[in-house]
């Protein structure tokens, strides 16, 4: 059933396919792009994977469980958030700071802001949500969930 | 700010306590309680300024552009409910690590308490009314899931529903007052409002604002008739009945009354509807508590008659009434709390919860006897502990009180005796006599069980020695921020041959002939149980079910399973509406098309609409899907036309998933099958066309209608020196409407939860394996 030229090719595409998303996140803030397009492209290469193997090795390239996933997109908007706070801001002000940069010569170097640890909230929570979805359907319908096992680390094992 | 780092760092811990606990294993809690320990000792060092006048403040400001700050302060009243809520706090971590063991959840419990404490903080030194509501709100929340802690017993999910209910319900009446005082006194703190009092005092929705007011803090507060849901909190695990359900939460609607005291005291209604409530559930919650015999229901139903007596005594609002509330609302704090966790502790050694079906535990748990013996005396209100202070000084006060003394006096006399029995019943009786046969042998309690209880039941015995180093200045800086100047008074045990002291020799007698005859006064009250039928509880009941009732007519009504009548009520309503609106107005511009459309633009609209035409017309669910694709696709190209490359990315990425998804879903469904007969086909062709119209004449409106370029040349002047972004969508997502984008996803992992659980309903049917609590 399952098509070697298809499995061959993600592997070669999977990689290409993910480093274009976190180009397309990255360039966001200047360029088109953002963490929700980003997330769309990566949950889109990731059910690629998910179509050419199966779903359990998805999971197992994944390593975090999806519903992780998700909470941990939207914690991380939220901290991103909350963080201005702690230095007498108010919420959701923006924090910038920047790396390498030279004054001297005018050069901004690299700006890092609390928008951007936001957006990869975005990013991780569609990425999570997308793929919950397809991974969910993909599979057999209606299995006896045991649970997370009490010792092992659940899915990621 | 050390106010603002207090209630965060709670919320902080309450955060990573489930990590933390996984690391520090049954220990965690003595860890944990390092917090509330800190707090407490804080505002004990603090607690000489705060008495003499000068209250610690602190702000965050929130979202100062639509007036919202978190703004706290810690006056006299703050400072007695903060240090009970830090140091109860902390001892009930403690004895919750102790009780829990190695159950496997044991850390979500704990993040819960934390979450709870949190925001009992938060209420108690809110400054701003709405700062207040959310705190309010989340102690209901945090209430809920704790009740409902083993949540995979049916009796415990209803009491958490119930508490969450009754509390709710209330809250949406808080809330409304809190709206109303705003509205009338032209802002939402405190201090500005009570600037505004004799605006809010002659106001029109006075009435009003006094009944929501009451409403709001008796149904928190569990006076009649809304007292039924506090014994059914019962169900939650003993460490949460300890600390919400006897020292804190149900304490948070008479902290209500008290901090709006000063507010609305003068109001017609206040007094009388405070005294009248307040007497009504002390003698009911009294008289219900002797008829009980499981330990915690006991504990619970007294509860509610202390929480009477204190809503009694703010109501009659003479000075010596207030300052004796509060001496009660301290020593009913301390006492409580040490007897519920104490009744845990039994039932952690020997699994029985029955007060008559225990006996001569004594022998096995002498130092556990102890401390329910200190407390139990407090509680019957027996020298030298602050029980007896506190009752003493409340006698006094109807004494004296200027209406309606004879029945005060008759009804603080008649709840002081029955409670003299019910703290035997729950305090002593377990410990003494032959010891009886239980389902575990009598083991003594751990440390950690015995820290709470003895220390509690300790400190009602030093500060009733001792009142002067913590209990006077305690009761009467709470006093003084209710009457406006701190009484010259001090609490004291002996008050010489007074009438008060006649009263509470008769209440012991009376009290402990009951608890000898306590058979024949049981089914005296049990005749009385017929009333249960038209109880409250009854009301509670039957409107619960009427509601679902309703729910489940108009779901079935709406949600008939078939996907046509979704859409067709769907599309149909967005037609009359936006559609009717377009035609009635007659705005539509049909002549008007693009202007010289170019030919890749026309190419385009060719490939949509021929997609579209496929998806129709195609056999198979396969070709129909890939036929919708390409006309999303083409949809797409055309954006890129038009020079809309964000939305075109976003496009092209939503309809390969959208894509994908179908195809996975129909893989689910039997085969493709026409159901319907032509005549049906043809009417939902019909519905279809007249959406395509009316989208059709909305976008050509919306291309002729010359917006407002204000804010768009406000999102393109500051997105590069305020953002530092060129992208101004992303900018807009992100930093400017960042609130917006915050909500969206929110609903969005809402909906991954809705979706999972329809989609695999076995996740829902899997088994605990840790140990059933309660």
């Amino acid at each position: 059933m399952k098509n070697v030229l298809l499995q061959t090719a993600t592997r070669y595409l999977l990689p290409l396919l993910l480093l274009f998303s976190v180009v397309i996140f990255l360039q966001g803030h200047n360029k088109p792009g953002g963490g929700f397009i980003a997330g769309l492209i990566a949950a889109a290469a990731f059910s690629l994977h998910a179509l050419a193997f199966d779903a359990a090795s998805t999971r197992r390239l994944l390593r975090v469980d999806l519903r992780s996933l998700i909470g941990i997109g939207l914690t991380l908007a939220i901290a991103s958030a909350a963080l201005p706070l702690a230095f007498g801001r108010t919420f959701f002000s923006g924090l910038w700071t920047s790396i390498g940069g030279d004054p001297a010569t005018g050069d901004p170097g690299l700006k890092i802001g609390t928008p951007l640890f936001f957006d990869l909230g975005v990013y991780l929570l569609v990425v999570g949500i997308a793929m919950l979805l397809v991974l969910t359907l993909l599979e057999p319908a209606g299995p006896t969930y045991e649970g997370p096992a009490d010792e092992s680390e659940g899915d990621a094992a | 700010m050390a106010i603002v780092t207090a209630v965060s760092a709670t919320f902080l811990l309450a955060a990573l306590a489930p990590w933390l606990g996984r690391v520090l294993g049954t220990r965690a809690g003595w860890i944990f309680a390092t917090v509330p320990a800190a707090i407490a000792v804080w505002l004990a060092t603090r607690a000489p300024a705060i008495l003499s006048g000068t209250p610690i403040e602190g702000r965050l400001a929130w979202a100062p552009s639509l007036g919202l700050e978190l703004a706290f302060s810690i006056d006299g009243l703050g400072l007695l409910f903060g240090l009970l809520i830090s140091g109860v706090g902390g001892l009930v971590l403690i004895y919750a690590g102790a009780y829990l063991g190695p159950h496997r959840h044991a850390s979500r419990l704990q993040s819960f308490l934390l979450v709870f404490m949190g925001s009992m903080l938060g209420v108690v030194w809110s400054e701003n009314l709405l700062g207040l509501f959310v705190f309010w709100e989340l102690t209901s929340i945090s209430s809920y899931l704790l009740i409902g802690f083993d949540h995979e017993r049916p009796a415990a999910r209803a009491a958490a529903l119930k508490a969450l209910l009754v509390t709710g319900g209330g809250g949406l009446c808080l809330l409304v007052a809190v709206l109303m005082l705003g509205s009338i006194g032209g802002s939402y703190d405190l201090g500005a409002l009570l600037d505004e009092r004799d605006t809010i005092l002659a106001s029109p929705w006075l009435g009003a604002i006094v009944v929501l007011v009451c409403l709001g803090a008796f149904t928190k507060s569990a006076q009649f008739p809304f007292h039924f849901w506090l014994p059914g909190a019962m169900e939650a695990p003993t460490p949460v009945s300890a600390y919400l359900h006897s020292s804190t939460m149900v304490k948070a609607g008479i902290f209500l009354l008290a901090r709006l005291d000063p507010l609305l005291g003068s109001a017609a209604w206040w007094g009388p509807l405070l005294t009248a409530f307040g007497a009504t559930t002390m003698v009911l919650g009294a008289v219900l508590a002797v008829r009980q015999t499981h330990l915690k229901r006991i504990l619970a139903y007294s509860t509610v008659s202390s929480l009477g007596i204190v809503t009694m005594a703010l109501g009659i609002g003479t000075e010596k009434a207030v300052v004796a509330g509060f001496a009660y609302l301290l020593a009913h704090a301390l006492f409580k709390g040490s007897l519920f966790m104490v009744a845990g502790a039994i039932d952690h050694g020997c699994g029985e919860k029955d007060a008559e079906r225990l006996g001569g535990l004594r022998r096995a748990m002498p130092a556990l006897f102890t401390a329910s013996l200190l407390a139990a005396l407090s509680m019957a209100g027996l020298p030298p502990l602050l029980g007896f202070i506190g009752k003493e000084l409340l006698l006094e006060a109807t004494l004296a009180a200027p209406t309606w003394t004879t029945a005060l006096v008759v009804a603080t006399t008649f709840a002081a005796a029955l409670t003299v029995t019910v703290a035997f019943l729950a305090g002593v009786r377990p410990f003494i006599g032959s010891l009886a046969e239980t389902p575990r042998t009598p083991h003594a309690p751990s440390p950690g069980l015995l820290l709470g209880p003895g220390l509690l039941a300790l400190l009602g015995l030093a500060a009733a020695v001792l009142p002067a180093t913590a209990a006077t200045p305690l009761a009467l800086g709470a006093a003084g921020a209710v009457l406006g100047d701190v009484p010259e008074k001090s609490l004291a045990l002996w008050h010489g041959l007074t009438p008060a002291l006649g009263l509470s020799a008769l209440a012991v007698a009376v009290g402990a002939g009951a608890y000898a005859g306590r058979r024949i006064v049981r089914s005296g009250l049990d005749r009385i149980g017929a009333l249960d039928r038209v109880g409250p509880e009854r009301l509670y009941g039957a409107a619960l079910k009427g509601l679902l009732a309703v729910a489940g007519g108009q779901t079935r009504l709406l949600q008939s399973g078939h996907l046509r009548s979704y859409v067709f009520i769907t599309l149909g309503t967005v037609v009359l509406l936006v559609g009717g609106t377009l035609w009635l107005r007659g705005a539509v511009p049909f002549d008007a098309g693009p202007e010289n459309p170019t030919w890749p633009e026309l190419l385009v609209g060719a490939v949509i609409v021929a997609g579209s035409i496929a998806t129709v017309l195609s056999r198979t669910r396969l070709a129909a899907i890939a036929a919708l694709g390409l006309a999303g696709y083409g949809l797409a190209i055309m954006f890129v036309l038009f020079g809309g490359p964000d939305l075109a990315m976003t496009q092209l990425a939503v309809e390969t998933l959208t894509v994908i998804i179908f195809v996975l879903i129909f893989r689910r469904l039997p085969q493709f099958r026409s159901f319907s007969t032509p005549l049906r086909r043809l009417a939902d062709g019909l519905v279809a066309l007249i959406a395509g119209l009316m989208v059709t004449g909305l976008v050509l409106v919306i291309a002729r209608t010359d917006t407002d370029p204000t804010l768009a040349r406000w999102f393109g002047d500051h997105s590069v020196p305020d953002a530092y972004g060129r992208n101004v969508v992303n900018v807009i997502l992100v930093d400017f409407r960042a609130m917006d984008t915050l909500g969206e996803i929110t609903v969005l992992a809402i909906a991954a939860i809705g979706v999972l659980a329809l989609l695999r309903p076995g996740r829902m049917r899997r088994r605990h394996r840790g140990r059933a609590v309660s």
